[in-house]
């Protein structure tokens, strides 16, 4: 039984990690912009599937690599394109936008690599189990933690160490005043965004190793990303990151003691938040209504 | 003043018209009975979801969940309770409510994105819950073997199971009392104190205005609506799944809503109409119409934020 648990606690941290990959990735594009990017799953897809395409030419390294860079280019032309001019407008009209751009993102993957879902080919001593008693520690598992602690303590090294971070945290409480302190808010917006895209590339890759290919990967991934930025609280990315975990670890818990409650459990830990602690785990107080 | 209110009301009585022959004309233009019918639920439920966005301006992206809730309460209804047409829908129509009224509650204090992302996510809980519980909701093959009953009025029987027309008119009067409901809302003080919240909360605030209770009430209201959609909707099908409560449902109502105007009380039913008929022509042409209507998204955002009737109201000003 302990085996059981410890195998779900520890399968719902790696899933809680890719939760929290992504929501990071929205939290930052939401924090500056204010765009709901509805269609940061489909950016997901793309990122596993590019890797796909790309492992026979370059390895999965390299795929590691490059898939997510250029999905980050991709978000940045649509960025650019799309998204830009609907900054400072009714959010309603972004959140639209980046929904029927999901639409045909998963359209688009569909129509490319097919609807079957395929093999992702990992380097075979990632696939070996690691330990004989705990079964489920396999080298992959262990990879993608440290792929995931990696990336996102350099996501906080460059918002707390770097200009831009200092930019990006600024612009993030009052947009207007690093404008007029001269700093070019449309590039800024702009970095951030391929930040953030880039942050879903790299969960795709991973998730194509974990859970292998389909069309509607990103979107089963991205409601839970939502609950974890609502659970961590909007403004937070250190409260994005917790709740990600958490809501993780909560439905690795559930599958042993209530399997058919896996996915409901997250919801109702949200409206628990939403209770008791309407601003989140570590949202700050009136920051955001 | 008086000539824009002599228009209104020539527009109304042509909207009403057009509704009233529409199974006749829908089939000159290449149409059938039953996507008229579809076209009068959708734009019913994009017209509740209007209620609350256009009217209150406040964007819920979860109102599938309800519309869900009414269409399984009402197809459970007959399944397992034998219930009559009208009952079935009434007790759809609760269910959605008091989770609505829920819901509603821990919500309320939420403003613009977030209230937005709270609701898409909430949305989801009714999904899981239909998908999961097999045995009594069917899971994801949906809820089969149960038909709409004809309804006896005790004088005469309306057979709206055998004759689509005769469902088209029933769902054109359950249509009518519900948008009839909803305008004399929204023209009551009730509802001038929700366009106030909706230009200026703070002033509405100052003046007195219960904001909290006014949006938490026009939510619950709003979705009472839809599920009286969601209801229909399951009827028309004869079936229900998982999908009538999935967010993709939800973003279709709205882009229905923004797609006809939102500022308006008729632009719902517009765009549901040319939404409705736009993807059943679509999805029987091209197996990529998931494309066509995100591009539809892409347009309406770009181009015609203020939807049809914005646009012949306004000129071309955006």
């Amino acid at each position: 039984m302990t085996q059981v648990v410890l195998f779900n606690v520890f399968n719902g941290l790696i899933v809680g990690a890719f939760y929290a990959l992504m929501a990071l990735g929205l939290s930052l594009i939401l924090n500056l912009s204010g765009v709901i990017n509805f269609a940061h799953g489909g950016f997901l897809a793309l990122g596993a599937y590019l890797a796909f395409t790309l492992i026979p030419f370059i390895g999965f390294w390299g795929a590691l690599i490059v898939a997510p860079l250029l999905t980050a280019a991709l978000g940045l032309v649509i960025e650019r394109l799309l998204i830009r001019p609907l900054y400072g407008g009714d959010p309603l009209y972004g959140l639209l936008l980046t929904f029927g751009l999901a639409y045909i993102f998963e359209d688009a993957t569909r129509f490319i690599w097919g609807a079957q879902s395929l093999p992702f080919q990992l380097p075979a001593f990632l696939t070996t189990s690691l330990s004989s008693q705990f079964f489920f520690v396999t080298g992959y598992r262990v990879f993608m933690i440290v792929i995931v602690v990696a990336a996102v303590g350099g996501l906080f090294a460059v918002l707390n160490y770097t200009r831009l971070g200092m930019r990006i945290r600024a612009g993030t409480r009052d947009l207007d005043t690093v404008s007029t302190l001269g700093v070019n808010v449309r590039v800024l917006r702009s970095l951030n965004f391929g930040i953030g895209i880039y942050m879903a590339g790299l969960a795709g890759v991973l998730a194509a190793g974990l859970l292998g290919l389909s069309p509607t990967i990103g979107a089963n991934l991205i409601m839970p990303s939502f609950v974890a930025i609502i659970v961590g609280g909007l403004g937070s990315l250190l409260g994005t990151l917790l709740g990600g975990l958490m809501i993780g670890v909560a439905s690795g818990l559930a599958a042993v003691y209530f399997p058919s409650a896996t996915e409901a459990v997250i919801y109702v830990m949200m409206g628990l938040v939403l209770l008791i602690r309407p601003r989140g785990l570590l949202g700050e107080e009136g920051r955001v209504h | 003043m008086r000539p824009a209110r002599h228009r209104a009301r020539a527009f109304d009585a042509a909207v009403c018209l057009l509704l009233l022959f529409m199974p006749f004309w829908m089939g000159a233009i290449g149409g059938y009975t039953e996507l008229a019918t579809r076209i009068i639920v959708m734009g019913l439920a994009a017209m509740s979801l209007n209620f609350l966005l256009g009217f209150t301006g406040v964007l819920s992206f979860g109102h599938a969940a309800y519309f869900g809730l009414g269409a399984y309460g009402a197809a459970m209804a007959i399944k397992y309770l034998d219930a009559g047409t009208l009952p079935a829908i009434g007790l759809g129509v609760v269910v959605a409510t008091f989770a609505a009224m829920a819901i509603g509650a821990l919500i309320v204090r939420r403003r613009g994105v977030y209230f937005a992302m709270v609701t898409i996510a909430f949305g989801q809980v009714f999904y899981f819950l239909a998908f999961r519980w097999n045995a009594v909701t069917g899971g994801d093959d949906g809820l089969t073997g149960w038909h709409r009953l004809p309804i006896n009025f005790g004088f005469a029987t309306l057979d709206i199971f055998g004759n689509d027309k005769a469902f088209y008119y029933f769902a054109l009067a359950v249509f009518a009392v519900s948008v009839a409901a909803m305008a004399k809302l929204i023209d009551s003080p009730f509802g001038r104190s929700l366009t106030a919240i909706r230009e200026n909360e703070r002033r509405a605030r100052f003046l007195g205005v219960p904001v909290e209770f006014h949006i938490w009430l026009s939510f619950v209201i709003s979705c009472l609506f839809v599920s009286v959609a969601g209801a229909l909707y399951a009827l028309l099908n004869n079936f229900t799944d998982p999908r009538a409560l999935r967010f993709d449902l939800s973003g279709n109502l709205v882009i229905m809503a923004v797609l006809g105007g939102m500022r308006f009380f008729w632009g719902p039913l517009i765009g549901a109409a040319i939404f409705v008929a736009l993807q059943d022509y679509v999805s029987s042409h091209t197996e990529n119409w998931m494309s066509v209507i995100g591009l539809v998204f892409v347009l309406v955002v770009r181009f015609f934020p203020r939807g049809v009737l914005g646009m012949l109201r306004g000129g071309a000003k955006a």
